[in-house]
């Protein structure tokens, strides 16, 4: 697999640690909703670093879109979040990763599955490629999004968020805030409780295929639970960040 | 040498020579895996490996602390790009554990609880090259990191590592496992960058 070049089209500020970052790469064969690419940094001595980032964007078109939250201890976060301007080169790879993906149903499918995400912070940027590829699909797989954020401040595309689950009777959003919540919220700040779980989340007698991405202490509480109630191993998805 | 990246210096050059191309050093212990962490009591835990002949060697879990136990001290290499230098593990050698498989067959699929799936060549896993391994750091092996026991391959990929393994099944050929299935290389070695078809 060759390295590619894009091209950065547009930036654009998603929370205050976090920004997406609109590629033009031509020979780009398209993705899956949830796929990922590596993205290669090269300083002037030829030192090269190389992260993998998630895709927020799916399907045949040449523009990709990666949303980053800056780490600040990183090599590469803070560069595509505070550096990086519209005009430069990046190299890029993939699309990888044949797992943690959603493909609309084919058209006359008996009975589509429903589908639950639940993301921890950025962990929205693959389940966000998945909302999009529902929205613009003809699918008929209702969708729920269970997203915890810190604060309101930290909220990845809220503002689409909020636009396509108003177009659709297909897509329902859940906030939990773990730090602040916006005020008059009706519970505390805290961790996904079980019965927000419970209230916001597909039940397993749905069997629901579930993705959950977010941080490793976050993604392996939510899979433990899930599967405590009732949900089988097998429609879990998970993905974790970590890393710089 | 690829294009620079404008405003670009990265992180010091000090290069260690333990350190395969594409890697960076972490102290941490990140995490890859698929889906949820398998619950799994020693008491029901067994591992087994079985040939051709359908012949099933098996080893309890106190069956398997009775063999000879080796403390192993290795770096680790994962394909999201992290490298662990000096890691120390104990566990019981695949070279006792096939000392009495009768396998005519060159190649493994390992096998997981909650059925994740490696394919890993015998030679790899032969002549002091892997472990089935229940401590880590001087610890038992925390179940998000592969316990109770995990295979250790440290010269391939840490994927080939098949956490919360339960048995080893000899192939003909060397058939993809789950990760392989799922886009990284058949084989993975770390010093080649095998990380992708």
């Amino acid at each position: 697999m060759d390295w590619e070049v894009g091209t950065v089209i547009e930036t654009s500020t998603q929370t205050p640690t976090a920004r997406s970052l609109t590629l033009d790469v031509p020979s780009w064969p398209g993705n899956i909703a949830g796929q990922h690419i590596d993205l290669r940094l090269t300083a002037e001595d030829g030192y090269t670093a190389v992260r993998s980032y998630s895709l927020a964007s799916s399907g045949p078109d040449s523009r990709l879109e990666l949303a980053v939250d800056k780490l600040p201890t990183g090599e590469v976060s803070p560069y595509l979040v505070d550096v990086a301007l519209p005009g430069d080169q990046l190299e890029l790879r993939g699309p990888l990763g044949g797992w943690f993906v959603w493909r609309p149903e084919e058209p006359g499918s008996v009975q589509p599955v429903a589908v639950q995400l639940i993301a921890g912070g950025s962990g929205i940027v693959p389940l966000m490629a998945m909302i999009r590829s529902h929205a613009v699909s003809a699918s008929l797989a209702p969708f729920r999004l269970l997203y915890s954020v810190r604060t309101p401040d930290d909220v990845f595309y809220a503002e689409e968020l909020a636009r396509l689950e108003k177009e659709s009777d297909l897509l329902a959003v859940t906030y939990v805030y773990t730090r602040r919540t916006p005020p008059g919220w009706p519970v505390p700040a805290g961790r996904i409780t079980d019965s927000a779980l419970e209230s916001a989340a597909f039940p397993a007698t749905d069997a629901p295929a579930v993705f959950v991405c977010g941080p490793t202490g976050f993604v392996e509480n939510l899979a433990t639970r899930l599967v405590a109630l009732g949900h089988d191993p097998a429609d879990v998805k998970t993905e974790r960040f970590g890393g710089a | 040498m690829g294009i620079v990246s404008r405003a670009f210096s990265g992180r010091s050059r000090e290069h260690d020579p333990n350190l395969p191309p594409g890697q960076y050093l972490t102290e941490d212990f990140p995490v890859l895996s698929a889906g949820p962490t398998p619950e799994v009591d020693t008491a029901d835990w067994e591992f087994t490996i079985r040939s051709e002949s359908g012949q099933v060697h098996r080893w309890s879990w106190d069956e398997l602390h009775a063999l000879p136990i080796d403390d192993v001290g290795t770096d680790i290499h994962c394909v999201t790009r992290w490298s662990k230098l000096g890691t120390s593990w104990r566990g019981v050698s695949l070279d006792t554990l096939f000392a009495d498989v009768d396998t005519s067959f060159e190649y493994v699929m390992a096998h997981s609880y909650g059925g994740y799936t490696t394919n890993v060549p015998l030679d790899d896993l032969l002549d002091g090259k892997a472990w089935i391994a229940f401590e880590f750091d001087g610890e038992g092996l925390e179940p998000e990191h592969g316990g109770p026991a995990r295979l250790l391959v440290p010269h391939l990929y840490f994927w080939k590592s098949a956490k919360w393994i339960r048995g080893l099944v000899m192939m003909e050929d060397d058939d993809p496992g789950f990760w392989e299935q799922n886009g990284y290389h058949i084989y993975g070695d770390p010093w080649l960058e095998q990380r992708y078809w």
